[in-house]
């Protein structure tokens, strides 16, 4: 989730300043944040029964348990949701942005890929 | 400066507004931590829960004005009435402390009213136990979500354990308010509008067990101190809290977003 990255970058983790009222002079800790945040997990939301689960965003959690509880807190409010998924951002295997031109050229010109040369019957209008 | 109502003590009412109330003051608390919770996350979570609360005392207050017949509204009963008249369990009213100190409060309030809401589900008043109904897969999920984080801090490094502990401390002497009967309880029972809250004992202290057993903690023993929120004998922080809360109500009557 974009618009949330830069303020728990700024948060200190639980016992390190702001977990109460009698600790906001508690300077933040000298080391680097990243070493103390809790792991970014990605969350898929699936809205009605029968849908996919769609990406909807991410947050920060200690463990699956407060991963799943705070999906549900901060991206069903509104009753978006039937199910909730979270996984772990590290686990995931993304594509290299390098590879874009190589891997996702536009394919329209390859027209031996698009199945436009036979007629559909009638009764699979829709396709 | 709108004045304030007088309200009808009938048992029934009282009964209502020890809910409502509970409610409403626990909410009000809760939101306190919007803006100021450890993570966003935890701050949404929380500001979830308040808006739960504040959506039964809403709920719940109407009904206590409806029974009440004198033709007072939710907001009538939430803001006009004089510190006297308020009928919430005094644990609710305490200042929210730190993050230790605001889990453990939550997850004693919401086992409470988890076992409350399950036994309203089958209230004689059908209002009430249609409230009831919703309210109780609220709090299921604001006992789960407290609990968890109880487990967290008290099973966690020194300084959640130090925090948690003194929580436990603080907070448990108000325990003992919570769950024992009076007159209104008595009446409640009898006409079938909701249990006593003294039966609801035995299966609160269970959960909790489970709780802090988890989190590794003792339970303190149980305290000669009584509080008295529920009388309306309230702690010297209700007042303030109320000035805050009624400010606007007070100023501007009738005034809606």
């Amino acid at each position: 989730m974009t618009d949330h990255d830069s303020k728990v970058d700024e948060t200190p983790s639980p016992g390190q300043g702001r977990a109460g009222e009698g600790t906001s002079h508690v300077p933040p800790p000298a080391a680097g944040a990243a070493g103390t945040e809790w792991p970014l997990w990605e969350v898929f939301v699936r809205s009605k029964s029968g849908l996919d689960h769609k990406h909807c965003g991410s947050l920060h959690a200690a463990d699956p348990k407060m991963a799943i509880q705070l999906a549900r807190d901060v991206y069903t409010r509104r009753q978006e949701g039937t199910s909730v998924w979270v996984v772990r951002s590290d686990q995931i295997v993304a594509s290299d942005p390098g590879d874009k031109a190589m891997y996702f050229d536009p394919a329209e010109d390859k027209v031996y890929r698009h199945p436009t040369f036979y007629q559909l019957p009638g009764a699979v209008d829709h396709m | 400066m709108q004045a304030s109502i007088q309200i009808d003590h009938a048992p029934a009412v009282q009964y209502l507004l020890r809910i409502g109330d509970t409610c409403l003051v626990h909410g009000q608390r809760i939101a306190q931590w919007c803006g100021h919770a450890p993570i966003l996350e935890e701050d949404i979570a929380l500001s979830n829960m308040a808006l739960d609360l504040i959506g039964q005392a809403r709920a719940v207050l109407t009904r206590a004005g409806e029974l009440e017949g004198r033709g007072h509204d939710e907001d009538q009963l939430a803001f006009l009435r004089e510190e006297r008249d308020y009928r919430n369990i005094t644990l609710v009213e305490l200042p929210r402390g730190d993050f230790a100190f605001t889990v453990l409060r939550n997850v004693m309030v919401a086992t409470l009213m988890k076992q409350l809401w399950q036994r309203l589900c089958d209230s004689s008043d059908a209002e009430l136990a249609a409230i009831a109904g919703k309210a109780v897969k609220e709090a299921r999920y604001h006992q789960q979500h407290a609990a968890d984080w109880v487990v967290r801090l008290g099973d966690g490094t020194d300084e959640s354990r130090r925090r948690i502990e003194a929580a436990l401390a603080e907070l448990w002497r108000f325990v003992p308010e919570m769950l024992e009967s009076d007159a209104v309880d008595e009446a409640a029972h009898a006409s079938g509008l909701g249990p006593r809250w003294a039966d609801l004992k035995d299966a609160w202290q269970a959960e909790m067990s489970t709780v802090l057993q988890a989190a590794k903690l003792d339970a303190p023993p149980e305290a000669a101190f009584r509080s008295t929120g529920k009388q309306g004998v309230h702690t010297e922080h209700m007042g303030f809290m109320l000035a805050e809360m009624q400010h606007l109500q007070r100023s501007f009557p009738g005034g809606v977003w």
